[in-house]
């Protein structure tokens, strides 16, 4: 029922302009895996190389193992979800369902039959009669997929779908997107701008810019051990001091930064003598205890009141700016604004990337 | 004219509009009820609203409405001499249609078939072009509204405009120019070879026929580049997506959409091809009975308005029960074709 998809050093170019540059991913069959990146960044190209709008101008697309070079969209295995999710007005919900049957000659009776099964697997029963008008944005949205669904693809192609619903909304959708994943079995391909929406709903997370792939991996992999600085900046939010590498020890990395010497895990491109940048996540960022020595110090500008957790905004003294998060006991125990705090990481949550030749 | 009673008629009529309307717009304000909402002459104070709408009644009453009641009156009167007029023998009758029908006021024994055919020649050949407008025009609007890029775009709607500027008869002699027995495309066939003798395309209609389709190409090629214009391009390429090919989206997914447009294309064009005048008049053969210069001739050749307009009317209502009956058949509405 699944197939895996394979890019093979896909580069696609629109006259001088590269939107996608050499791109290198294996998909596994079954897998949910989403495309992430900032708008511009190339996912809705790579999609649509999937899908079959565009050619790649080199390397290959194979699908199921079959390179899908010259096969028509109408033709190939897959079935895209538009980002407006692109319903036909005109036709009921049964008819825009039952679409794709009707073009491959099956009798109105059957795809009836199938559409009511498929409005009741996104969890829609008895809506095929209605106007796709009279329908909610959620329930649009769970239309398309039965659509895209009834065809039986072998990989579903999901274009920032959640993005014109609503916040409440869209994490509800993403938990029924995931059911129904998990229930028809196939490979999604998803693409987001949001790395919540990545981060909760994927087996592995592509994460691209400029056109780039520049990790691969699962959530926890992309946030937690990120291999290039807009890898770690991007997923999560990240505190990045920059600097240079001053020493490397096994594991371990320090680096010279405007705010001292700041020590964390050895990171992808960390070599003494070249240009650096730490990250630390907020949350890893803590008040250091009365005596104990402090890696940074930063005045307190602001807080923001989250709720679980309160956001706070620090400036240091060259004007670097950064956060920290705290959670709700920790917070009440915080100085006022314009305080200075001194904090400390530990350096097994700090990482220290190289910004020579892996940013460029 | 000289008749009092129809001078008064006519001159009060229009200010019986104008304060038909008036009331209307008191009406509704008070309707509605809304002080924020300021009524017709509020918003445009009462001296442009008083012109605005005695303008429009006007227009409506004097340019369109009194001529045609007047050409109805005319169909239901007898040809009389000046001096009968108003007289013991001008009484309402339908002599003038039984006239087409019969080719006689008096005799209904035989018909009058070469009025009838020309006349069913004329609705059947209109329906022809309509069709054949449509099968030109759908595929360039789609490629304008759905493929081209904007300044291959512009460059189109230049040609297709352009040549429009020039005067529709003139248009009509240069089909002639075309299509003459001497014309160019014959002497080009002729050079190539590829015929022997010189075809009489103007004997044959088909000058009359293309010019009759180019004339009206761009009343049918705009209202669908608008409805498919407004189509969501993701549409087309979701259908494409799920499997269907190329045909099953035009006659699925486009073309219900873009139904107003073709609607009101056709109509547009069947309506002015079956009353087309030049064309037919310039490059009709000898043999060619269009139906508009029969009528032509009922006024200015046989003197007989009262029997031309029983002819014009007979034209008009056939067109238009013809046009409802086929938007009835594609379940259009009037109103779809206004958007």
């Amino acid at each position: 029922m699944s197939a895996d998809v394979e890019l093979d050093r896909v580069t696609i170019r629109f006259g001088s302009f590269t939107a996608v540059k050499d791109a290198s991913l294996k998909i596994a069959g079954g897998e949910f895996f989403s495309l992430l990146g900032p708008s511009g960044c190339g996912k809705t190209t790579l999609l649509r190389t999937i899908s079959g709008f565009l050619d790649p101008s080199e390397g290959s697309v194979r699908i199921g193992g079959d390179d899908m070079r010259g096969i028509e969209p109408n033709r190939r295995p897959t079935a895209l979800i538009f980002q407006n999710l692109a319903l036909f007005p005109l036709m009921t919900v049964a008819d825009n369902i039952g679409y794709g049957l009707r073009v491959r000659g099956v009798p109105r009776a059957q795809r009836m039959a199938r559409a009511a099964e498929l409005l009741s697997l996104v969890a829609l029963p008895d809506q095929g009669h209605k106007r796709v008008s009279e329908l909610s944005g959620g329930q649009k949205q769970r239309v398309a997929i039965a659509r895209a669904l009834a065809v039986e693809p072998k990989v579903l192609l999901l274009d920032e779908p959640l993005s014109a619903l609503d916040l409440k909304l869209r994490q509800h959708m993403r938990n029924e997107l995931r059911a129904i994943q998990k229930r028809v079995g196939i490979t999604f391909i998803y693409i987001t701008h949001d790395q919540g929406e990545a981060l909760t709903m994927s087996d592995r997370i592509a994460v691209m810019n400029h056109g780039v792939v520049e990790q691969v991996g699962t959530g926890r992999e992309i946030y937690a051990e990120p291999r290039t600085p807009f890898v770690a900046a991007f997923v999560g939010e990240n505190n990045g001091i920059e600097g240079t590498v001053s020493q490397v020890a096994g594991a371990r990395a320090a680096i010279d930064t405007p705010l001292g010497r700041l020590v964390g895990r050895r990171g992808e491109g960390a070599v003494a003598g070249a240009p650096g940048t730490i990250f630390v996540r907020p949350e890893s960022l803590r008040v250091a205890a009365d005596g104990a020595p402090a890696a940074l110090e930063a005045e307190i500008a602001s807080t923001a009141f989250e709720g679980s957790t309160t956001h706070v905004f620090l400036r240091a003294a060259n004007g670097q700016k950064l956060t920290m998060t705290v959670d709700m006991r920790d917070a009440a125990s915080l100085p006022a604004p314009g305080a200075t705090l001194r904090l400390s990481c530990d350096e097994a949550d700090a990482i220290v990337l190289g910004t020579g030749g892996a940013a460029a | 004219m000289s008749n009092p009673l129809t001078a008064a008629i006519l001159f009060s009529a229009p200010l019986a509009v104008a304060l038909a309307f008036w009331l209307l717009a008191l009406r509704d304000r008070r309707l509605a009820g809304d002080p924020a909402s300021p009524g017709f002459f509020r918003r445009n104070g009462p001296v442009v609203g008083a012109f605005l709408l005695a303008a429009t009644a006007f227009w409506i009453l004097f340019m369109i409405v009194w001529p045609m009641l007047y050409m109805v009156d005319y169909s239901f009167h007898r040809k009389l001499p000046p001096s009968r007029r108003g007289g013991p023998d001008d009484v309402y009758t339908l002599e003038n249609y039984w006239y087409f029908v019969y080719g006689s006021t008096r005799v209904f024994t035989n018909y009058n078939w070469v009025h009838i055919n020309a006349f069913w020649q004329t609705i059947a050949v209109s329906v022809v072009i309509t069709v054949a407008n449509f099968a030109i025009c759908y595929p360039l609007a789609y490629y304008m509204a759905q493929v081209a890029k904007p300044g291959r775009l512009r460059v189109l709607l230049l040609l297709l405009i352009v040549p429009y500027w020039v005067n529709e008869i003139l248009r009509a002699f240069a089909f002639m120019v075309l299509f003459g027995t001497g014309g160019t495309i014959n002497r080009l066939l002729l050079a190539m070879g590829a015929i022997s003798a010189p075809i009489d395309f103007i004997g044959q209609n088909v000058a009359l026929y293309s010019g009759l389709t180019y004339a009206y190409l761009l009343l049918m090629v705009f209202p669908l580049y608008n409805a498919i214009e407004s189509l969501d391009h993701n549409q087309i390429e979701a259908a494409r997506d799920l499997g269907a090919p190329w045909w099953h989206i035009h006659l699925h997914v486009v073309m219900p959409f873009a139904k107003p447009g073709i609607a009101s294309g056709c109509t547009l064009v069947f309506m002015l091809s079956a009353g087309a005048l030049a064309a037919p008049l310039v490059l009709g053969g000898p043999k060619t009975l269009w139906f508009t210069p029969i009528v032509y001739d009922r006024f200015y050749q046989a003197f007989n308005w009262q029997q031309g307009s029983a002819y014009a009317i007979i034209l008009l209502l056939t067109c238009v029960a013809f046009v409802m009956a086929v938007m009835r058949l594609f379940k259009v509405s009037l109103s779809e074709i206004t958007r």
